[in-house]
């Protein structure tokens, strides 16, 4: 079949677009010797490559996985729809770039899910690789059909085309699957059997082995594990140690949206903002040192040629050593002419030391994330942060050069009032003002608002989602107030948010209605120009469900919600502890400061200040 | 130092663009260690020149570069360390040392040599052979491309067939590939009856004029 796929790709692909996605061949790609292989997985990314290919998640697997000797790791990413056509017109299934092998041969397919919006591409990859759609219809000789990623924390949906899925970080964890599976083939056992084994590994949730019961009003009543009713939730894994950042990044030979070296400098967030679900699932902290960060930055630099550096982290400017860091990175841009990115500085801890270490540098966007116009509800959220000091952060970096500055505010917030929202556009226009006498003419701002999703795990999972109308009058209302400011204004399309509601809050018998949207030809729903709500729509009709049992509806304290058998470490308690919090406007300072007893520290029988640092 | 790099772009890749193929330049360069010389003012670009883009999905043989290096390594370790750091899909031929001051490279390229080959050697070489005769006794070739009337025949400069060892055949073609005009060799394969995926274009070579003074 490899052969067959070649020559229809030296023939065929010249009449696609972007061709060059299905090539393969980056530099630092690792092509092994497939015979001689004993287990082979496929990363598989369900957006294009140009999407795909830079995503750190896939990357570290990649490198973790091609590691060993006895494992193989290659990619692939969702055919745009011309290819897709294409290939079915020709029988030819979905292969991987590596060595040009079709999906069905791998032991095992790892679907990379950081956003909901890839759900209906999962079901394309399935079907252009002839493996069946749904768990239940595959037999021994279909791979393990398994996912992690962020979405992941809300597996219920698309729980029916999954055989596992991966609930927390993957670095271990996928080395004891492949040495799963490995044995597995050597002792020819069946498919039931190694999941199983697999259901008994920390943090791999099978869905078929967990039955769900409802109440006749559609609420859940049970979720039952069918073999071990005392496994009531599955917990997810993180790794105590962050391990060596990989440096051998693929290099990719056409464009995609960010080509550069991202080192990790600290995984988990202490700042505990209540709608925030990576800084709820990704505790507790783990940075790397600074040692570490540079050594690898320097060795990531030299491996790929890359002419831009970028840490990443959820709150880049909280990392103990960012100071130390910063001046190395500077050092290490200077020799090599290369720009650097800093995503997720915090108002809080972006010090004029830090500051002082950019001096010089040509500037690009800088981003401040106020979240709410006003401090009171700020407090709510627990954003504590005070007008004051966003507009000292603002004035600084103003000083210092920066002329576009880009803000990240959220509506829809619990109580939200239209003093919250008029607070916005005076911070706006505040920040204008002091732009314009400082610098003039050259100042841009930018402001993105997005309508606040309750996603499960955090504080604000029993909320409901705002309606059309109101969400429509806040936006009014901010762009009116803005109007003649030249301040650009992001905002999301009610449709596509609503499409991220259901399938973020979804149970499983959203499944249904995700297959049918799919075979109405919903296909990359997160491509504004391919998302089609109607498609969704008229599959809820098709399904007879209620897209607003998901979307509108707030949830009862005491309801048993889609995703309560999994667990992110941090119990129920402390998420409506935070709730309630936030109703009284109350803050809950910065973890590191103060423990929240956040269930952490206690379900994992760790101490969150050990883990933190390292030397 | 300005260098010329004499070089091979096939396989997967053939869907590179000359912007991107630009940057595994730089990248090349940063990976082999050594500098590249950027321009001056606010936006430094890397200086590198191409002679002349290579479409999406042909071959090229014997492409080439000017790239403007500090310091002045040896050109035979130049050779090696670019070689080493270089993507699969490009090779370097050989490298030359060009004064600083000569004509730049896309201002000397007038024309390119292609050799076209044919996917099925099952083709009828009789008949292709009959309507290159006539293409190429037609005075004008009115054709359409992006939404432009242009007339490809003064464009063909060169044109024949060959069938080499085994039953494979390949057509030979001149076309001009200056800033004034430009021949696409596809553009010839539709006239002769062929598509997209019955051919692969590769361009053998660059000729060089003499620069304008």
């Amino acid at each position: 079949m490899t052969q067959t796929i070649e020559t229809f790709l030296n023939r065929y692909l010249v009449t696609v677009s972007k061709p060059g996605r299905y090539a393969g061949g980056e530099f630092n790609q690792i092509v092994k010797d497939w015979g001689k292989t004993a287990v082979r997985l496929a990363l598989a990314f369900p957006d294009t490559y140009e999407i795909g290919l830079p995503n750190l998640g896939l990357s570290i697997l990649y490198d973790q996985v091609n590691r060993r000797d006895d494992a193989l790791a290659e990619r692939v990413y969702c055919p745009w729809g011309d290819m897709q056509d294409l290939m079915r017109n020709h029988q030819i299934p979905l292969f991987s770039l590596e060595n040009k092998v079709p999906l069905k041969d791998f032991d095992v397919i790892g679907f990379t899910l950081p956003y909901e919006s890839l759900y209906t591409n999962l079901l394309s990859m399935l079907d252009l690789g002839g493996i069946p759609l749904r768990s239940s219809q595959r037999g021994e000789e279909d791979p393990l059909i398994i996912a992690g990623g962020h979405a992941c924390f809300n597996p219920e949906p698309i729980s029916p085309f999954l055989d596992a899925f991966v609930i927390g970080e993957g670095e271990e964890v996928i080395h004891e699957i492949l040495d799963l599976v490995k044995a597995h083939k050597k002792d020819g056992t069946t498919r039931r059997e190694l999941l199983r084994k697999l259901d008994d590994i920390p943090g791999l949730y099978i869905p078929s082995f967990f039955e769900v019961f409802y109440h006749s009003n559609g609420l859940i009543k049970e979720i039952r594990h069918v073999i071990k009713p005392e496994k009531h939730t599955v917990t997810k894994r993180f790794v105590k140690e962050l391990p060596e950042p990989v440096t051998n990044f693929l290099v990719p030979n056409i464009q995609t949206v960010n080509e550069r070296v991202s080192i990790e400098i600290m995984r988990g967030c202490s700042r505990g903002c209540r709608f925030c679900q990576a800084g709820m699932i990704t505790r507790p902290i783990r940075e790397r040192s600074a040692n570490q960060v540079l050594a690898a930055l320097k060795s990531a630099t030299e491996s790929t040629g890359f002419e831009e550096i970028s840490l990443l982290s959820l709150s880049t400017s909280d990392h103990s050593q960012i100071t130390e860091i910063m001046q190395g990175v500077m050092e290490i841009s200077q020799a090599r002419q290369l720009a650097f990115s800093l995503p997720s500085l915090r108002v809080e801890s972006f010090t004029p030391e830090l500051i002082a270490t950019m001096a010089g540098k040509r500037k690009g966007n800088f981003t401040i994330a106020p979240e709410a116009g006003s401090q009171a509800l700020r407090s709510r959220i627990n954003k504590s942060i005070s007008d004051e000091e966003i507009m000292s952060t603002a004035t600084q970096i103003f000083r210092m050069g920066w002329t576009n500055l880009k803000l990240y505010f959220m509506i829809g917030f619990p109580d939200e009032t239209d003093e919250d929202i008029q607070g916005i556009i005076d911070l706006c226009r505040q920040i204008k003002a002091a732009g314009k006498r400082l610098i003039g003419g050259r100042l841009k701002i930018h402001i993105s608002v997005n309508t606040l999703i309750p996603k499960a795990h955090t504080p604000f999972q029993w909320l409901p989602f705002s309606n059309r109308e109101e969400t429509a009058r806040k936006y009014r209302l901010i762009s009116d107030g803005l109007r003649k400011t030249g301040i650009q204004i992001d905002r999301p399309d009610f449709r596509h948010s609503l499409l991220e509601v259901w399938l973020s809050r979804g149970d499983r018998r959203l499944a249904d209605v995700i297959e049918t949207a799919w075979k109405n030809g919903a296909k990359f729903d997160a491509w504004n120009e391919n998302f089609d709500s109607q498609k969704w729509l008229a599959a809820f009709q098709t399904c007879n469900i209620d897209p607003e049992f998901y979307a509108s509806r707030a949830r009862e304290m005491d309801e048993i919600l889609p995703w309560d058998h999994i667990s992110s470490g941090i119990s129920k308690n402390f998420l409506i502890r935070e709730y309630e919090k936030s109703r009284q406007g109350e803050i809950s300072p910065d973890c590191r400061s103060v423990c929240h007893a956040c269930g952490i520290q206690s379900n994992f029988m760790i101490s969150c200040s050990e883990l933190r640092t390292r030397a | 130092m300005r260098i010329r790099i004499v070089f091979s772009k096939t396989a997967n890749l053939r869907y590179t663009s000359i912007l991107d193929v630009q940057k595994i330049w730089e990248r090349t360069v940063r990976r082999a260690g050594f500098y590249l010389q950027y321009s001056q003012g606010f936006h430094p670009q890397a200086k590198i020149q191409a002679a002349n883009p290579l479409p999406l999905g042909y071959d090229g043989l014997e492409e080439l570069v000017d790239l403007w290096l500090t310091g002045g390594p040896a050109p035979d370790l130049i050779v090696q360390q670019l070689s080493e750091a270089l993507p699969d899909g490009i090779s370097i031929k050989r490298i030359e040392i060009v004064p600083e001051n000569a004509p730049s490279l896309p201002k000397q390229v007038d024309f390119s040599d292609y050799c076209i080959r044919l996917h099925d050697s099952e083709q009828d070489f009789a008949g292709i052979l009959e309507k290159i005769k006539s293409l190429l006794a037609r005075e004008t070739l009115p054709r359409t491309r992006n939404g432009k009337n242009y007339d490809l025949r003064p464009l063909i400069l060169d044109l024949a067939a060959e069938r080499i060892s085994g039953d494979s055949i390949e057509i030979y073609l001149r076309m001009p590939s200056n800033p004034g005009k430009t021949g696409r060799p596809e553009e010839v394969m539709f006239e002769l009856g062929f598509e997209w995926q019955d051919f692969q274009i590769v361009r053998r070579r660059l000729i060089l004029g003499e620069p304008e003074p």
